[in-house]
Formats: C-alpha cells, sequence, structure tokens
C-alpha cells in the first residue's frame, strides 16, 4: 500500500510541475472558463431584439410614419434602411443588408379605416430564430395607437401579413448546415496548419529546413496548400449530405460556394499559421485552435442571431474570419446570393489572408534563438 | 587518395584552391561567444579552418559543439564576436551560404515518415533540382552511400548507421563547399565509422570543407585540424600528430599486481595530472617539468612488496592524453 501511494504521488508530483511550467497550458486553463463565461452571458441572447429592417412606405401618409414609429417602438425591430420598391428591399434581403422589410401600400389610410391588414413584411426565413422573433408583429394591436383606443379591429384580421422567404416551413437544417461548414472549416484547417509546422519543430526537422534556401514564405505558402483541399472535400461532404439528408436547398450558384469556401479556407489557414508561429508544442496548437473555435461558434452567428448580440460582441465577432464567411454561404445557399453582392466579406477575408501570410512569414525566422 | 584514407593524419590537405571561390579559410572565428542566460555555452573560441580539410571538434558533452556549429551554420546568433563562413559574414548573410554549405543535425532531422528516396527527393527539389537532374544526382547518392537497398524504406525502420548515410547523402545533396557534421557517428559501430570516414575523405578529396564535432578519439585523430573544446572554451588547437607530439605531459605505463591500491597515492602526487585504469595498467600522466617521470613515480611510492612485478614504462602519448592534459590543467 505505502508503494501505491508513493508511486502515485510521484506521478502527481510530476504532473504539477509539467503543468507550473508550460505557462501556455495554465494560461488556457483560466482563460477558457474566463471567455466561455463572457461569451455565453454577454453573447447569448435567445431573445433578438433590434433586428435590421428596411421599410418602403409607398403610402408617403402620417398614418405611415405613426405605424413605423410604433414598430419601432416595440424594439423587435430597428429601421435601418428605406426603399422605393418591394423590389428594390427584396434584393437588400439577399445581399443580407436587412433580415426583413416592411411595404405599406399606397391605400393604407383607407386599410386602416376598414381594418384590412396594414402592409406585408418580406422576411427573410432562414434564420429561424429571427424570423419567430419578426413573426411576433403579426397580431400587433395597432389601430389602438393611431387612431382611437375605443375601436378594436376585429380579432380575425391580422396587423401584418407576413411573407416568409428561402425557409418557408421554418425548419432549422436549413439555416444551421450551411453555417456548419464555417464551424468544421475553423476546427480542421487552423489545427491542421497550426500543428504541421508545431510537428516539424518538435521532431527536429526545422534546424534542418531552415539551412536550407528555402523562403518562409515559399515553407508558409506549401505547407497550406494541400490542405486547401481538404477543406474543399469537407465542405463538400457537409453540404452533399445536407441536400440529401435534411433537404437544405442550394439556391445560390455551386461555383460561388467554391468560391466563398476557398476564401475562408485560406484565411484559416493562415490563422494556423500565425498560430504555429506562437506556440512550441502541438498541444498548445490545439489549445490554441480552441481559442479561436468557441467565437468562432458563439460570436460568428452560427448558434445565435449575430443583431441579438450587444455591440461588443458583434465588435469581437467581426474579427473572425468564421463570422464573415458565415453570411456569405448563408446568403449563397440560401438567398441565392452572388458573391459580387459580398463584396466588403470576400475583401475582408482575401485582407485577412494576405495580412496572415505576411505576418506569419515575418514572425518565422530562419533562426533556432 | 587511397594514402589520405590510410594515413589520413598525417596527410595535410593540399586541395585548398579546388575551387574557384575557394577562400584560404573556409571558416574564420573572431571571439565566439554564446551565452544562454548564465550559462556561457560558448567562450570567446578563435579559430580558422583551412579550405578542403577535415577540421574536428572535440569535447565533452555540454561543451558547445552544437552551439558553436549552429552559430557557424546561421541558426544562433552569437552573443559576441564575429564569424565569417566562405568569406560570407554570419549571421548576417547566412542567406547567401545556403547552397554552399550542408549540416547534418546531431538528432536525425529528416522526415521519419518519407522513405528514403522520398527524403532525397525533397531536399532536392528544395535544391532547386528537378527532372532527369534530381534523378540522376537521386541515384548518384543512392549508390555512394550505399542506399540501394534501403531506397523504399522509412527512416523509422532503418538502423541507426543507415540514418546516418542516409542524412549525409541529404546533407552532401547540393555538393556544398562545407560540410557541417555533427556527431555524425554516434550510433555507427566500427566498421561502419570507418567507411563513413572514407566517404569524408572522398569529398575532401573533391575540394569540400568539413567540420565534424565528436566525441570519439580515434575519430579525431583521423582529422586534419583538431580543436579540443571544453566548457565553451577552446583549449588547444593543431593537427592531431602536433598535438601529441607536443604534449606537456610523460605518459607512464604502470603494470604490477597492487594497482588498484596504488590508482588514489599516485593521484595525490602534485606532479600527477591523471591516473587513468586502462585493463591491468595504470596510464599516468606527469608534469613535463619533471626530467625522470618512472624515478620520479618509483621514489614518491611506497617501496613494492617483495614479489610484486612492479614496473613503469614510459609510452608515446595517444589523443586521449591531450585530451587529459589540456583539460586537466585548464581545471587547476
Ligand atoms: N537552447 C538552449 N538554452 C539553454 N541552454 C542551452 C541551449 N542549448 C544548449 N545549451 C547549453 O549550452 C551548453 C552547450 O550545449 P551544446 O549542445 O552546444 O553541447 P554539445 O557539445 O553539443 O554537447 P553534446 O556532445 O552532448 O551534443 C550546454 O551546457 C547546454 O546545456
Ligand atoms: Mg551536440
Amino acid at each position: 500500500m505505502p508503494a501505491f501511494w508513493g508511486r502515485m504521488s510521484a506521478v502527481i508530483v510530476k504532473e504539477f510541475k509539467h503543468l507550473g511550467r508550460d505557462r501556455m497550458t495554465f494560461g488556457m486553463a483560466v482563460m477558457i472558463p474566463l471567455v466561455q463565461l463572457l461569451l455565453f452571458g454577454y453573447a447569448i441572447n435567445t431573445e433578438v431584439r433590434y433586428v435590421p429592417v428596411g421599410l418602403v412606405d409607398q403610402s408617403g401618409s402620417a398614418a405611415g410614419r405613426i405605424i413605423t414609429q410604433a414598430v419601432s417602438a416595440t424594439q423587435v425591430v430597428d429601421f435601418q434602411q428605406r426603399y422605393h420598391t418591394p423590389k428594390e428591399a427584396e434584393q437588400a434581403i439577399v445581399k443580407g443588408e436587412i433580415r426583413a422589410a416592411l411595404v405599406l401600400p399606397p391605400d393604407l389610410t383607407q386599410r386602416l379605416v376598414q381594418h384590412r391588414t396594414l402592409g406585408q413584411w418580406l422576411i427573410d426565413g432562414s434564420d429561424t430564430m429571427v424570423s419567430a422573433s419578426l413573426l411576433q408583429l403579426r397580431n400587433m394591436p395597432l389601430n389602438q395607437a393611431i387612431i382611437d383606443p375605443n375601436i378594436a379591429p376585429p380579432a380575425a384580421t391580422p396587423t401584418f401579413d407576413m411573407a416568409l422567404f428561402f425557409n418557408p416551413t421554418r425548419r432549422s437544417a436549413v439555416n444551421i448546415i450551411p453555417g456548419l461548414t464555417a464551424v468544421i472549416l475553423t476546427m480542421t484547417m487552423v489545427l491542421f496548419t497550426a500543428t504541421a509546422i508545431v510537428r516539424e519543430r518538435e521532431r527536429g526537422n526545422m534546424e534542418l529546413i531552415i539551412t536550407t534556401p528555402i523562403r518562409p514564405i515559399e515553407l508558409m505558402i506549401g505547407k497550406i496548400v494541400p490542405y486547401i483541399f481538404i477543406g474543399l472535400m469537407q465542405v463538400s461532404i457537409i453540404l452533399l449530405l445536407g441536400y440529401w439528408i435534411f433537404d437544405v436547398p442550394v439556391n445560390g450558384s455551386v461555383t460561388h460556394i467554391y468560391l466563398a469556401t476557398l476564401l475562408f479556407i485560406c484565411a484559416s489557414l493562415t490563422l494556423g499559421l500565425i498560430i504555429s508561429t506562437l506556440v512550441q508544442t502541438q498541444l498548445q496548437a490545439m489549445q490554441a485552435t480552441m481559442f479561436i473555435l468557441l467565437p468562432s461558434i458563439l460570436l460568428s452567428g452560427f448558434m445565435f442571431p449575430y443583431e441579438a448580440m450587444p455591440h461588443i460582441a458583434q465588435t469581437i465577432a467581426e474579427a473572425l474570419p468564421a463570422t464573415h464567411f458565415m453570411r456569405m454561404i448563408r446568403a449563397i445557399i440560401l438567398r441565392g446570393a452572388e458573391l459580387d453582392t459580398l463584396v466588403f466579406d470576400s475583401l475582408w477575408l482575401i485582407a485577412f489572408t494576405l495580412a496572415g501570410i505576411t505576418l506569419a512569414a515575418l514572425r518565422f525566422h530562419k533562426r533556432l534563438d | 587518395m587511397a594514402d589520405s584514407r590510410q594515413q589520413p593524419h598525417s596527410s595535410q590537405p593540399t586541395h585548398a584552391g579546388h575551387r574557384p571561390d575557394a577562400v584560404e579559410y573556409a571558416i574564420e572565428a573572431n571571439r565566439l561567444t554564446r551565452k544562454f542566460g548564465p550559462l556561457t555555452a560558448v567562450d570567446q573560441v578563435s579559430l580558422q579552418v583551412p579550405s578542403a580539410s577535415i577540421y574536428g571538434f572535440l569535447g565533452p558533452n555540454g561543451c558547445g559543439k552544437t552551439t558553436m556549429i549552429r552559430m557557424l551554420c546561421g541558426l544562433l546568433s552569437p552573443t559576441a564576436g564575429d564569424a565569417k563562413i566562405l568569406g560570407i559574414a554570419v549571421p548576417e548573410h547566412a542567406e547567401q551560404l545556403r547552397t554552399r554549405t550542408g549540416y547534418m543535425t546531431q538528432k536525425f532531422s529528416l522526415y521519419e515518415d518519407l522513405s528514403s528516396e522520398e527524403n532525397l527527393k525533397f531536399i532536392g527539389r528544395i535544391y532547386s533540382l528537378s527532372g532527369k537532374a534530381l534523378i540522376r544526382r537521386v541515384d548518384e547518392l543512392v549508390e555512394t552511400y550505399e542506399l540501394s537497398t534501403l531506397r523504399n524504406r522509412r527512416p523509422d525502420a532503418m538502423s541507426g548507421g543507415q540514418r546516418q548515410r542516409l542524412a549525409l547523402a541529404c546533407a552532401t545533396l547540393h555538393k556544398p563547399d562545407l560540410l557541417f557534421l555533427d556527431e555524425p557517428t554516434s550510433s555507427v559501430d566500427p566498421e561502419n565509422r570507418r567507411k563513413f570516414w572514407e566517404k569524408l575523405f572522398d569529398l575532401c578529396d573533391q575540394g569540400t570543407t568539413i567540420l565534424v564535432s565528436t566525441h570519439f578519439m580515434d575519430e579525431a585523430e583521423r582529422c586534419h585540424r583538431l580543436a579540443i573544446l571544453e566548457a565553451g572554451q577552446l583549449r588547444t588547437e593543431g593537427d592531431p600528430q602536433t598535438l601529441m607530439n607536443n604534449l606537456q605531459s610523460h605518459v607512464v605505463e604502470l603494470t604490477g599486481s597492487r594497482l588498484r591500491d596504488l590508482k588514489t597515492p599516485i593521484q595525490r602526487l602534485p606532479h600527477v595530472k591523471s591516473v587513468a585504469q586502462q585493463g591491468a595498467r595504470l596510464r599516468v600522466l606527469v608534469d613535463i617539468g619533471i626530467e625522470h617521470p618512472q624515478a620520479y613515480l618509483a621514489q614518491q611510492l611506497p617501496p613494492p612488496a617483495p614479489g610484486d612485478d612492479f614496473q613503469a614504462t614510459l609510452v608515446r602519448p595517444n589523443l586521449e592524453d591531450v585530451f587529459v592534459t589540456v583539460t586537466h590543467s585548464e581545471r587547476q
């Protein structure tokens, strides 16, 4: 029995020493609960507010203004843009600029008097959480607010007509599966590249490589190219299975899907490269990947609508490649958007990749010290 | 060529100037120093390595051989001092030297999961060989380093000696002017070590300068010149024969029946630098200042018991004696 304790405590003491010397692991042990707590506590808000929407007021009447104000007062939506025609508003929805648009017809005042349905909401139904919030507005009691509190409208008539686009049956798989590509690519691409370089350092290959004429940038690009194909393969698997098993519609062009994916893969791979220049061991590379992965799942819009997050969480989300890709891939697959309408996110990913590769190549010295 | 192989240490290199851009000294280090925190791993080492020669670094574990080589390769920046490799300053312009130097690391640094041939081809491509030229060069190396049966074998399934042949093949693939070998034969048997050195002499005959670190005396003895390092400092430097001839000690071999009892009293003698047991003999290094070392020893030791066949003979010094003497004198 004493031998049992003796040997076991030897291992325990040794493990504590390992922990104490690996500052990165120790730091992660503290940071992960801290960051998770903040992310879950702040970012996660299933009650969606201030959804960005547009307005098409064809009536141009005082009633239109009052109705708009009343809708705003619910805090469910935030009118960000005005459009002349419902067509323009629809295009803005496809681009992802707004989640929905309220169309008020020319005969608004008349409808108000006749207790008819006042207008129509055009809603991007792909995110079920967002559309659920918007659907609350359907029976919003407007008339009282405007004309006469004594005249109650017939209960049967809804205030607004709701037109759900892209996901009329409101299935969550439709929104989740395209988003899953972003999460899976973040997980594998970042990890693969981060460990690929660190592994060479751990095994001693690096000491040989750096005495050859190879340039850091050649080494970096050479390292990431093979993984591009792995990433494209993963996306194909997810989308094909999503299509066959879960009936996720593919409304956009396949070329655009792959182009957007390619941009994101490159950005994720460079992120992995940057990590590889910061860590010493494969274990640390894995922890650093976790550190990127968690916010990429929680803040990118994958699990919770971007709109529902507080400002600070949105700022962090904007710094993550996954957030930009999440928007792009959902726009293309679900709303049939084309890449040229997603210029900002595409350019952001390209800029991230270029800056990342440069940074990694600069940080990577052909030195041992 | 055969000559230099049989008596390498006595043949001085005659190939300097073999290469068009050859400099007199392939390596010139000037008070090179490297500190790791409080530890000085290399302490103001200055040396000159003549082109087209084999130069040895001899020293115990941790004396700074690897650190020295890494600085000369431009992988570590010196804390102080400077060095010129093939006339080019390192680490500042180390990149210019990449195609002209080869480095075989102490720890095996090729890819364990690529076959010999794949490893060779990879390194070849890094040095901008391609197509037929690459295939030809790989075939040449496979031939030279006897790797034909190992072409498709992965290093993780090869013996220590085979791995080192492969590593040397990779290090010499681009025909470097200067080759750094860090303990290249640490896991090689004497027979294969001899073969390995024949390859080195072949390379040297073709004009390659080779810097090799070792802690084997027999290996050190084969070098044209030698630097003995201890605790980061250069203790002595020169060609092995001269070092042995100029040894600052007499070497006396003692035989007799009470040798074990004698060891401690001899060690305590003021003019004795070291005592080492070698089988049935004691090898004693006595200060060069003592004119008659045998008599000195006989005088200082208790008279031999009757029937003891105690004998003291003066013998030729070997490299180990040189090593012990130079490292011993500094320690006092
Ligand atoms: N990266 C490092 N950080 C701190 N100390 C180091 C580092 N590298 C080497 N040292 C120390 O510098 C000294 C010289 O090491 P070096 O590896 O050069 O010895 P060596 O002569 O090659 O030994 P060996 O024969 O065992 O290979 C040693 O004391 C070693 O502990
Ligand atoms: Mg060493």
